[in-house]
């Protein structure tokens, strides 16, 4: 943090509201730890028995014992690293030609490109699910990875980022006689991987939580997304699952994603800086 | 470009485009326009189609249902866009500073938003739900009924309300903690020197260097807003009887419920265009600020 942060302490009130918020935000995720750790059959007989021993691992181990939960976890991953993988690539490849390389159109497509950032998902959802019926792309994984690699914001960001390298790096590389793909995949691309990392975290996010999407396209239990997949069961929660084991499916759905922020903590908060200075 | 390459440049640039551009015009520009003409149509999820012209727009028209999600829309827009705004800031100036706490506060109201809406509906169903909830624990404790958030009409909007404000502080806490970070210190010094007061220096300085990042948090706020859908669908269902049924909401449940799919383009298609509104005004409000300097 640097010159413009305030170095006076904080007035009484203001500290008093920021441990109360503070509070707020904290004290939904330990209810919800306290009740993961519990017995259904406790809970069942009164919630308050949360705050009181004896806890529990049980409903953890029924989560990796026969429960479709792994299989949806294994699905998010191979979803949102796909999803991430495809966008990296797409937008690097795009970024580079928009920001470096002369061909027709190229002004009036990057234009055409940006005017899809205003476009909600909304618009394009339902004929979307239309045109992937058609395909037969659903309950699939290419069906659940593809609305994902359309990233316009990745395209403007990647091209952005090209943009600032130097020039005389490219002149350089090509009097040394590289081909313009040795140029981008050596010389170029190497220098945007802090650019690759905060687009490639706020892809994986993305595509980790998303849920209207996974929740029309994938129907059958084996190709649900955690996302779905914790919808379902929470929506048959009064036939079926205890409480207990519930909360602890939330729990360890969290924690992927929970590690993720924790080691991109940095890239986050550079990529947010980012989007307001823009 | 040197005009040596140009040729070879022509080629490359579509080889490296392509393959991007292709999925954009087959993903996004296509459904686009395949979801403007089915809003013209008769049709279900199944291909049946007849073109009934602005049939399903004077339908839309004529609908209280979609009339009450609009409503309903709207009031959760007014409901969490205006305290988000103002919580986010608030806490963006108090946590502005290079403190180990301080960077572990903002790791705290930032917590929740890296969660998926599946999990925020879960855990906040059990805070409220009164018959297991940690709100109806505590009423019990405190000797009252606890209050039926869940399903009572007059309390399903602000329990939403109040979900997706503790959901979405992150990310408008963030963008302001940036634009305090791109005022120029030596106003600040200024203003000291002049000994003007901590509320006079937010007013004429602080919340005016601010503008540009409190237009951005508003517009992208009403935005992401005007498309609530996950919370409404998994903790009320829309209900009681659509008291919580919100646009997005409607849309779902006329093409998944109904199989209407045009109608469901058809009121899509409003809502796009709501949307597009926002970010025309939020482009507006940014470029005419700066024309003005």
């Amino acid at each position: 943090m640097s010159a413009a942060v305030s170095r006076n302490r904080l007035p009484i009130a203001a500290t008093a509201g920021l441990l109360l918020g503070a509070a707020i935000m904290v004290t939904p995720l330990v209810w919800t730890l306290l009740l993961s750790f519990k017995s259904n059959a406790e809970l069942m007989r009164d919630s308050a028995t949360a705050f009181s021993a004896p806890y529990t691992l049980e409903n953890y181990r029924s989560i990796l014992v026969g429960s479709s939960v792994s299989r949806w976890l294994l699905n998010s991953l191979i979803v949102s690293l796909g999803t991430t993988a495809g966008v990296l690539i797409l937008c690097s490849l795009a970024g580079y030609a928009f920001a470096r390389l002369d061909f027709p159109f190229r002004r009036t497509l990057f234009v055409f490109v940006l005017l899809g950032l205003a476009v909600p998902e909304q618009a394009v959802i339902l004929p979307r699910h239309q045109f992937f019926a058609l395909l037969g792309l659903h309950n699939s994984y290419p069906g659940l990875i593809l609305p994902g690699l359309v990233a316009p914001f990745g395209v403007f960001f990647m091209t952005q980022y090209f943009r600032a390298i130097p020039r005389d790096l490219d002149e350089a590389a090509m009097l040394d006689g590289a081909s313009r793909f040795t140029l981008f995949w050596k010389v170029l691309l190497p220098l945007t991987i802090p650019a690759q990392a905060t687009l490639g975290v706020f892809t994986f996010l993305g595509s980790w939580n998303d849920y209207w999407w996974p929740l029309i396209s994938a129907t059958t239990s084996d190709r649900f997304t955690l996302t779905v997949g914790l919808a379902s069961a929470q929506m048959n929660y009064a036939q079926t699952s205890g409480l207990g084991f519930l909360m602890a499916q939330a729990v360890f759905a969290s924690i992927p994603i929970l590690i993720v922020y924790i080691i991109f903590q940095k890239q986050i908060v550079r990529a947010m800086a980012g989007t307001a200075v823009r | 470009m040197t005009r040596s390459r140009g040729k070879a440049g022509h080629l490359s640039g579509y080889a490296f485009a392509g393959p991007f551009l292709l999925l954009y015009a087959t993903i996004l520009v296509y459904p686009l326009l395949l979801g403007i003409w089915l809003s013209f149509q008769r049709a279900d999820l199944f291909g049946a189609r007849t073109w009934v012209g602005f049939d399903n727009y004077a339908r839309l028209l004529t609908d209280p249902t979609f009339h009450q999600s609009v409503l309903n829309t709207f009031v959760l827009a007014l409901l969490i866009v205006p305290p988000l705004t103002v919580i986010a800031l608030l806490l963006a100036l108090a946590l502005n500073r290079a403190t180990r706490t301080a960077a572990v506060f903002r790791g705290i109201f930032f917590s929740s938003s890296v969660l998926s809406v599946t999990i925020v509906t879960l855990i906040w169903r059990f805070i409220l739900t009164p018959d297991a909830g940690l709100v109806a624990e505590i009423s019990q404790v405190l000797g009252r009924e606890p209050l039926p958030f869940l399903s009572h009409p007059d309390l399903t909007i602000p329990s939403l309300a109040i979900t997706t404000i503790w959901w979405s502080l992150g990310f408008p806490i963030m963008l302001f903690l940036a634009g305090l970070q791109q005022v120029p210190p030596d106003i600040y010094e200024a203003a000291a020197l002049d000994r003007s007061s901590r509320w006079s220096t937010f007013w004429r300085i602080t919340l005016p260097s601010l503008r540009r990042t409190l237009v951005l948090v508003i517009m992208l706020q009403t935005a992401a807003q005007l498309q609530l859908f996950g919370q409404a669908q998994l903790l009320t269902a829309g209900g009681p009887s659509g008291a919580s049924r919100t646009m997005v909401l409607f849309i779902y449940e006329v093409v998944f419920g109904r199989w209407d799919l045009g109608y469901g383009a058809a009121a899509a298609e409003i809502l796009f265009l709501l949307v597009l509104g926002i970010t025309l005004a939020q482009y507006w409000a940014i470029t005419r600020r700066e024309a003005e300097r």
